[in-house]
C-alpha cells in the first residue's frame, strides 16, 4: 500500500501544490492584489520556527528529558510580549532602509559598513547550514522508514547509502530547485516574495494539522486521553522522573539559557529575520502575530509530551529513535494515510525551512559578500558593466545551490553524529551572537562599527571553541584529548571548562562566555571612540526609528542621468524605470525628468538599490556618482543639537565656520565696494549739480537784472545778453555731453562703425575749426599725417575725439605764439594719432586727473587769467570713444613745455598702407 | 563813506554780474578770482562784506573763510558763502567756520541785495 | 497597529511575568512528583499558564476603546 512510489507521488504531488499555491500568490502580488497581505497569514509564515527539528525532534526531546523540550517555544513567546519594543521598530527602520537581511540589518547600522555585513554573512552561513543538513536528514530518514511500511526499520546509517540511492540527495536538489523558482524569480527592490510566503503559510498549517492528527490519534486512538497516557507513564519509574524537571539549580540554570536563547533565534535566524521583518507586508500585521505566533506553538506542542511518553511505553528499549515516535507509532498502528500525513507535515517542516534559510542566507551571500568582492576586482570591470540585474540573480542562485549543496555534504559527513543532532541549539548560540548588535544597534547611539566587529568576532570565535569545536570532537573529528583534558593537555583552555567555569551544561557555558566576550567586546570598543558622522546618522535611523527617517544621508546630488542607468544596472532598466517614475508621481511630478537632482533623489535611488544589493554595496555605489556636498548650515546646526557628536564634528564645522568667516569678509568688501560706488555716484551727481547750476548762475543774474532795470543803457544790455546767450550754449553743451557720457557708459550708445580713413577725419575738423585758430592766430600745422591709414569706427564719433583735443589744445596754447601740430602714422597693427602743442603743459600728477569726470587742467590757472571754458567732460568722453575701439588714449607732457595728447586704434586689415 | 564788498569766485561771468549789481547798490568793489587772490585782497581792500564763492582753484572758498576769521584785521568782516552745491553738509560747514549767511547759486538778485543790507545795516 | 500607548506596556509586563512564571525558583514549587487530576504537576502549571499568558497577550492587543 504505502509503496515507495506511492510515497515520492505524494510528496511530488504534494510540493506541486506548493508551487500552484506559490505561483498564484506571485501573480496576485504582481497584479497588485497581496494574497499575502493579512495578519493570519504573517503569523502563520512566521511558524517556518517549527522545523523537523520541532517536528520530529521535539518528540525526541522529550523523551530523553521530559518537559526540557518547553523552554525553545517560551522564549519566542516572551519575545512576542516585547515584539512592540523590538519587532515593529525592527520592520520600521528595516522598510526605511530596505534591509533585506539580518546582515544587511547589522551592516546599515554601524554605518554601512561591507566589512561587517561579511562578518554576518560567515557567522550566519557557518551556524546554519549544518542545521539545514538536519532538515535533509529528518526528510530523508523519514522516507526511509515510511517506505519500509509495515516494518519498521530504523534508516541505515546515512554515509552507507551510496550517494547516487541517497533520496537526501534528490530532496536537497528539489528544494534548491523549487528555492531557485520561487527565491530568484526577479530582483525586486523590496526583496519580498510573496509566492514563498504564501507556500510557507499553508506549510505551517499542513504541519499543525499533521501533528495534532497524530497527537489526536496517539492520545484517544491508542490510549484513553492524557489522563491515560500519564498515569501508564507515572507507573514506568524511568518515565516519572522525566515529568519533572531536574532538581538541582543547574538545570533551572540552562533551563532560562534556553528560553533566553530561544527568545533571540525566533528574532535573529537569518530565516526569521527574512520573515519576521524582510518580508512583512504591514507592520501593523505584528500585532495580531503577537498572540497568535505564540498560540500556534502552543498548539504544536499540545501533545509532544504525550506523544513521547506513549512512544517509550509503545516501543520500550529503544529500538525505535524517539524522534520517529510520531511517524512510527501510526505506523505500527496499520493508520497509513495518518502516516502518510505525518510525513507530509515532516515534509513541510523541512521545506519551509530550508527554502526560506537558502533565501535568507543567499541573498546574504551574494550582498555582502560576493558583490562587495565582485564590486572591488576591476578585471571584471563589473562597476562599469552596464546591466548586472542577471548577474545578481545568478549569483542568488549559484548561492542556494552551493547552500544547499554545502548541507547536503554536512548530513553525508556527518551522519549520525553529534554533531548533527544537537545542531539546533548550536545554530541557535551562533545566532544569539548578533543579539548584542542587533538589539544593541536599536536601543543605543554609542556602537561604533570596531565594537560590532568586535563583538561579534569575539562572540563568534568563543561559539566555535565552546560549542562547535567540542561537537566536533564528540562526533570524532577531532582528537578526544581536545574535550578530556582541554587544549594542549591545559585545564583551564578546557572548552567546556573554560577557565575552571564548571557545573554548568554546554550551551549554558557557551553562553555565558560568548556574551560575555561578545557584550564586553561591542561595548567596550564602541566606548573607544565616538561614533563617526555616518555611524551617528545611522544610529539616529535605528535608535530613533521611523521618525527620523527624514534625514537624508546624503549631503550631495545627481540627478536622473546618472542614477536611473545606476539602478537600471542592477535592477534591469525596465524595473528601474518603474520605480523612478513611482518616485516622481509621489513627489507629484509628471515625469522623471523633472526630478530634482537632490539629496532626496539620491536616498531614493540608494533604498532602491539597497533592495537588490544590500545597504553597504548599494552605498558604494551611488558614492561613486554622487558629489558629496560640504555639509549646509542647517545640518551644522541639526549636528550641533548632538551635542554628544559635537567632537566627531568639531573639525568639519571648523572649517565651515572658516569658510563663513570668508563668505562673510567677501560680503563685506563686496559691501564697502557699493558703499565707494554709491559715494562716487553722489559725488558726480553733486558736481553735474554744480556744473550746471553755474551757468544757471549767471543767466539768472542777468535776465533778473535786466528784468528789473529798464533804463540800463543799451551797450550794456548788449553785453549782458551776450553773455546769457553764451552761458545758455555752454549750459546746452553741457547738457548734451553729461547725456552722451551716461549713454557711453551705460552702453546704450549707437555706433555706426565703419572703414575711417584717418588724415582724412584729421583734416574734416581741423577744417571745421579754421576759424577759431584764426581768431586766436594760432597755428596748426597738420604735415605729419600719413594719408591712407584707416581704421574701423564710428566716423562721427572719432571726429568728436579729433574736435575735442584740437579745440583743447587751442584752450590752452597763448594767443600769437600758440602752435598746434598733428600727426598719424601706422605700423602694422594699430594707427597712431597724436596732437602737440606749445601750452603750458601738465602737472605730472594731473596726468591722469584730467581724464576723469569735470577735471579740468586746473593746475593751468596760474599761467591763465581765466578758468578754462569747458564743461570738463570732452577728455573723458574721448577717452570712451577710443576705447570702445580697443584703442587708448594718454597724455604726455612736461610741465612748461607743452603737452602731447596721443590715441591709438587697431588698424583696419588691407588698407592700402 | 560807501561800504567795501569783495567778490570772490572764478566764473567771470558771476563776477561781471556781481559787480554791477553791487555799484548799482552803491558799494565800492573788489574782486578776487581765486582763493589766494581773495586772502590778499582782502588784508589790502580790507572790506565789510565778502561774497565768497566756495568752489575755486587753489583755495576753496572754507579755506578762505577759515583764514579770513583768523586776521585780526578783519575781525568785523562779513560772509557770504555763495556756492552752487547746495547740500546741508556744506552750509552747516560753512556757518561753522564763520560765514555770516550762505547763498545758493543761482540765487535771486533781489534777496541777495537785501541780505547784504541787512547784513550790512 | 498598537492603538493605545497603553498597549506596549502592557505587553512588557506580560513578558516580566511570563519571565517569572516559567523560570526558577517559580518551577521548583510545581517541580515534584504527585499528580493534579492525573497530570505532573510541572506540566500542567507550565501548559496552563502558558495558555493563560496567550490569552492575556491576546486580550491587550485585541481589546478596543481605550
Amino acid at each position: 500500500m504505502l509503496a515507495g512510489w506511492v510515497i515520492v507521488l505524494a510528496s511530488f504531488g504534494y510540493l506541486g501544490i506548493l508551487f500552484a499555491i506559490a505561483w498564484y500568490a506571485d501573480r496576485r502580488a504582481d497584479a497588485g492584489r497581496s494574497l499575502i497581505s493579512n495578519p493570519l497569514v504573517y503569523a502563520l509564515s512566521l511558524g517556518v520556527y517549527c522545523t523537523t527539528w520541532t517536528f520530529y525532534g521535539s518528540v525526541g526531546r522529550a523523551a530523553a528529558s521530559g518537559i526540557g523540550f518547553l523552554p525553545i517555544y517560551l522564549g519566542p513567546t516572551l519575545l512576542f510580549a516585547l515584539a512592540g519594543f523590538i519587532l515593529q521598530k525592527m520592520i520600521r527602520v528595516a522598510k526605511a532602509n530596505r534591509i533585506t537581511s539580518i546582515a544587511d540589518f547589522v551592516a546599515s547600522r554601524y554605518g554601512k559598513s561591507q566589512l561587517l555585513g561579511g562578518l554576518v554573512t560567515v557567522i550566519a552561513v557557518i551556524g546554519v547550514i549544518p542545521y539545514i543538513a538536519l532538515q535533509l536528514k529528518a526528510v530523508s530518514n523519514s522516507f526511509a522508514i515510511l517506505a519500509s511500511y509495515p516494518e519498521i526499520i530504523m534508516p541505515a546509517k546515512a554515509g552507507a547509502v551510496p550517494v547516487i540511492q541517497d533520496s537526501a540527495l534528490y530532496v536537497a536538489m528539489i528544494l534548491a530547485a523549487f528555492t531557485i523558482l520561487f527565491g530568484t524569480r526577479h530582483l525586486d527592490a523590496t526583496e519580498r516574495h510573496e509566492g514563498m510566503v504564501a507556500a510557507i503559510a499553508v506549510e505551517s498549517v499542513v504541519k499543525l494539522v499533521a501533528f495534532l492528527a497524530a497527537g489526536v490519534f496517539v492520545v484517544w486512538g491508542i490510549n484513553d486521553g492524557i489522563g491515560d497516557v500519564f498515569a501508564k507513564a507515572a507507573a514506568v519509574p524511568d518515565l516519572a522522573r522525566g515529568l519533572t524537571a531536574a532538581g538541582a539549580p543547574a538545570s533551572y540554570g540552562a533551563w532560562g539559557t534556553l528560553i533566553f536563547l530561544a527568545l533571540f533565534a525566533s528574532l535573529l535566524l537569518p530565516r526569521q529575520f527574512q520573515i519576521a521583518v524582510v518580508e512583512n507586508v504591514d507592520v501593523n500585521h505584528v500585532s495580531r502575530a503577537i498572540w497568535m505566533f505564540p498560540l500556534y506553538l502552543f498548539l504544536i506542542n499540545l501533545f509532544v509530551l504525550p506523544v513521547a511518553l506513549a512512544g517509550l511505553l509503545h516501543f520500550p528499549g529503544g529500538g525505535v529513535d524517539a524522534d520517529t515516535f510520531v511517524l512510527t507509532l501510526p505506523m505500527a498502528h496499520q493508520e497509513e494515510a495518518l502516516a502518510l500525513l505525518v510525513y507530509i507535515g515532516g515534509l513541510s517542516a523541512a521545506t519551509g525551512m530550508v527554502i526560506v534559510e537558502t533565501i535568507a542566507l543567499s541573498t546574504m551571500v551574494c550582498n555582502d559578500l560576493v558583490m562587495p568582492a565582485l564590486l572591488r576586482l576591476p578585471i571584471l570591470g563589473l562597476a562599469t558593466r552596464a546591466d548586472l540585474s542577471g548577474l545578481l540573480l545568478d549569483i542568488r542562485r549559484w548561492s542556494i545551490a552551493i547552500i544547499l549543496g554545502l548541507g547536503y555534504l554536512y548530513f553525508r559527513v556527518a551522519g549520525e553524529a553529534y554533531a548533527l543532532v544537537s545542531i539546533g541549539l548550536i545554530s541557535f548560540a551562533a545566532v544569539a551572537q548578533f543579539a548584542p548588535v542587533v538589539i544593541g544597534g536599536l536601543c543605543w547611539k554609542g556602537g561604533t562599527r570596531e565594537g560590532a566587529l568586535a563583538g561579534l568576532a569575539a562572540g563568534f570565535l568563543l561559539w566555535t571553541y565552546t560549542l562547535l569545536l567540542p561537537s566536533f570532537a564528540k562526533s570524532g573529528w577531532l582528537p578526544d584529548g581536545f574535550i578530556a583534558q582541554g587544549l594542549f593537555g591545559i585545564e583551564l583552555l578546557h572548552p567546556q571548562r573554560l577557565l575552571g567555569l564548571s557545573g554548568l551544561d554546554e550551551i549554558t557555558h557557551c553562553l555565558v562566555w560568548s556574551m560575555l566576550a561578545n557584550l564586553g567586546a561591542y561595548i567596550g570598543v564602541s566606548l573607544k571612540r565616538v561614533p563617526n558622522v555616518r555611524e551617528a546618522r545611522q544610529a539616529t535611523l535605528f535608535v530613533g526609528g521611523a521618525e527620523a527617517a527624514g534625514v537624508s544621508g546624503w549631503r550631495g546630488g545627481a540627478g536622473v542621468a546618472d542614477l536611473l542607468p545606476l539602478a537600471g544596472r542592477f535592477l534591469g532598466s525596465e524595473r528601474a524605470q518603474e520605480a523612478f517614475d513611482r518616485h516622481a508621481r509621489q513627489r507629484g511630478l509628471k515625469s522623471i525628468q523633472e526630478l530634482p537632482a537632490d539629496t532626496r533623489l539620491v536616498s531614493f535611488a540608494e533604498t532602491l538599490l539597497a533592495g537588490a544589493i544590500g545597504s553597504a554595496s548599494a552605498r558604494a555605489m551611488v558614492a561613486s556618482v554622487v558629489t558629496e556636498e560640504p555639509l549646509g548650515i542647517d545640518e551644522v546646526m541639526n549636528i550641533l543639537d548632538e551635542a554628544s557628536q559635537i567632537r566627531a564634528y568639531s573639525h568639519e564645522l571648523e572649517q565651515k565656520s572658516l569658510e563663513l568667516r570668508r563668505a562673510t569678509a567677501e560680503l563685506r568688501e563686496a559691501n564697502s565696494r557699493l558703499l565707494e560706488l554709491d559715494r562716487m555716484k553722489d559725488d558726480f551727481i553733486s558736481t553735474v549739480t554744480h556744473e550746471l547750476r553755474t551757468p544757471l548762475t549767471s543767466i539768472r543774474a542777468f535776465s533778473e537784472m535786466l528784468h528789473e532795470d529798464p533804463k540800463i543803457d543799451l551797450a550794456q544790455r548788449s553785453r549782458f545778453l551776450g553773455i546769457i546767450v553764451s552761458e545758455t550754449v555752454r549750459l546746452s553743451r553741457l547738457i548734451n555731453q553729461i547725456l552722451d557720457l551716461a549713454k557711453l557708459e551705460s552702453g546704450r550708445a549707437e555706433w555706426t562703425v565703419t572703414a575711417v580713413d584717418v588724415a582724412e577725419v584729421i583734416h574734416e575738423a581741423a577744417d571745421s575749426l579754421t576759424a577759431l585758430f584764426a581768431e586766436k592766430r594760432v597755428r596748426l600745422e597738420l604735415d605729419r599725417c600719413e594719408a591712407g591709414l584707416s581704421v574701423m569706427a564710428d566716423r562721427d564719433r572719432l571726429m568728436q575725439v579729433m574736435v575735442n583735443l584740437l579745440s583743447n589744445a587751442l584752450k590752452f596754447v597763448p594767443a600769437e605764439s600758440g602752435r598746434v601740430t598733428v600727426g598719424a602714422s601706422g605700423t602694422t597693427s594699430e594707427v597712431l594719432v597724436d596732437v602737440t602743442d606749445n601750452g603750458p603743459g601738465i602737472q605730472l600728477e594731473d596726468q591722469d586727473l584730467i581724464f576723469d569726470k569735470f577735471r579740468q587742467g586746473a593746475g593751468t590757472a596760474d599761467v591763465l587769467t581765466d578758468k578754462p571754458q569747458g564743461t570738463g567732460l570732452g577728455l573723458p568722453i574721448s577717452r570712451q570713444i577710443i576705447e570702445y575701439f580697443h584703442g587708448r588714449l594718454w597724455v604726455e607732457s612736461t610741465p612748461g613745455a607743452g603737452a602731447r595728447f596721443v590715441f591709438t586704434l587697431p588698424r583696419q586689415a588691407g588698407d592700402n598702407a | 563813506m560807501s561800504q567795501r564788498i569783495l567778490i570772490v569766485d572764478d566764473e567771470p561771468n558771476i563776477v561781471i554780474s556781481l559787480e554791477y549789481l553791487m555799484k548799482k547798490e552803491g558799494f565800492q568793489i573788489a574782486v578776487a578770482t581765486d582763493g589766494e587772490a581773495a586772502l590778499q585782497q582782502a588784508a589790502e581792500f580790507l572790506p565789510d562784506l565778502i561774497l565768497l564763492d566756495v568752489m575755486m582753484p587753489k583755495k576753496s572758498g572754507f579755506e578762505v573763510c577759515e583764514a579770513l576769521r583768523a586776521m585780526p584785521a578783519l575781525m568785523g568782516v562779513k560772509i557770504i558763502m555763495l556756492t552752487a552745491k547746495g547740500r546741508e553738509t556744506e552750509v552747516a560747514k560753512g556757518l561753522a567756520l564763520g560765514a555770516d549767511a550762505y547763498v545758493t547759486k543761482p540765487f535771486s538778485t533781489k534777496d541777495l541785495v537785501l541780505q547784504i543790507k541787512s547784513l550790512l545795516a | 497597529m498598537i492603538r493605545s500607548r497603553l498597549v506596549a506596556p502592557r505587553l512588557a509586563f506580560l513578558f516580566l511575568i511570563g519571565c517569572i512564571l516559567f523560570n526558577y525558583p517559580l518551577l521548583s514549587v510545581f517541580s515534584r512528583s504527585g499528580d493534579f487530576f492525573g497530570l505532573p504537576p510541572l506540566y500542567v502549571w507550565l501548559m496552563s499558564s502558558w495558555a493563560g499568558l496567550i490569552a492575556l497577550m491576546a486580550w491587550v492587543v485585541e481589546r478596543r476603546g481605550d
